[in-house]
């Protein structure tokens, strides 16, 4: 898969290097920015609040509406 | 990423290419190749989501948190009467009933100092409402719940673990310890009393009168509610106290008020 890519990647070596570590610093920018604010409530982390509708299981405690009814 | 093939690529073949002899065996390794690359690549995005917990969104939230303290503070120099809407429209029992109305999701209206837990709850900012996004700039105030001051419960959450982690030292505290809760108008001194691990569901522990879900509310106490353990939040931690003082706003600060940190 990775040897895939880099095959696939333009220009001599520096140049596949550069891509590669861009590509990589891109797709971690997009994990911190989306993926990981979105999958933060459904972890089992954060659930500081009490919650009527928080249930037995743990990972839906985390109060996403944040309301107490 | 679609370019012409270039002359380096045809020089060189892929490896699986020359292994005529078994070509299931090379099918199986290409498999057992791809299949070791997405194993890497899902323990290298556990292990950035370590790095996202532990250290970004503390980063993200100390600057959340100071801008949330600044915003609360310029409010309160202004003026205290509402912005005008008209010329004809500003009464003075308006004006007087400013502080009572609840603020607005998301809105900062109170500063919270806790001495024992001195270097994350100091102008600490409480924000309406405990949603994620609230609790990542601080406090947050469970709606319908009493303000500070009042009759009833003032029923805070905070992170104990993560986004600055204001309530990570719940543990030290101990009964008499002191609460300081700043608004526009005042300053309120609240002592905590009592200490308790409940169930993430017991709602109870946030009742105007805790565990008498239809009394009607005679003292004024303070709740804080976080998670427990503290990395695994399966519970929660609960502090009560009581109102001991207020005093108005001005110059003051807890230190001033006690004459100790």
């Amino acid at each position: 898969m990775y040897a895939w890519i880099w095959r696939h990647l333009p220009g001599p070596w520096p140049a596949k290097l550069v891509l590669s570590l861009a590509g990589f610093v891109a797709v971690v920018a997009l994990l911190f920015a989306f993926v990981f604010p979105w999958l933060e409530p459904r972890l089992p982390f954060s659930g500081v609040t009490v919650d009527q509708s928080a249930g037995a299981l743990p990972w839906h405690s985390a109060g996403v509406a944040g309301s107490r009814s | 990423m679609v370019t012409a093939p270039l002359v380096e690529d045809a020089v060189l073949p892929g490896p699986t290419e020359p292994d005529p002899v078994t070509p299931r065996r090379a099918v199986t390794a290409t498999i057992a190749h791809v299949l070791g690359e997405l194993l890497i690549t899902v323990g290298v995005v556990l292990l950035l989501l370590c790095v996202y917990q532990l250290w970004w969104t503390n980063v993200e939230s100390a600057v959340a948190t100071n801008n949330e303290r600044t915003k609360i503070i310029a409010q309160w120099d202004r003026p205290v009467v509402p912005d005008p809407i008209g010329p004809a429209t500003p009464t003075p029992s308006k004006t007087k009933a400013v502080p009572v109305t609840p603020p607005s999701y998301g809105s900062g209206f109170a500063l919270l100092y806790i001495p024992r837990l001195r270097d994350k709850v100091w102008g600490l900012p409480v924000m309406e409402g405990v949603g994620l996004d609230v609790l990542a700039q601080g406090a947050g105030h469970y709606p319908g719940d009493a303000m500070p001051g009042g009759l009833g419960n003032f029923a805070l959450a905070a992170h104990r673990a993560t986004h600055n982690e204001p309530f990570r030292n719940i543990d030290q505290l101990q009964v008499g310890d002191k609460v300081y809760v700043q608004t526009r108008t005042a300053w309120y001194t609240y002592v905590l009393d009592k200490d308790q691990i409940v169930r993430p569901t017991d709602v109870w522990v946030i009742d105007p009168v805790p565990g008498d879900p239809g009394a009607k509310p005679t003292k004024r106490l303070i709740t804080l509610t976080t998670c427990n353990p503290r990395w695994a939040s399966y519970q929660r931690w609960i502090w009560w106290g009581h109102l001991v003082a207020a005093q108005p706003a001005g110059p003051t600060t807890p230190d001033s008020i006690t004459g100790t940190a």
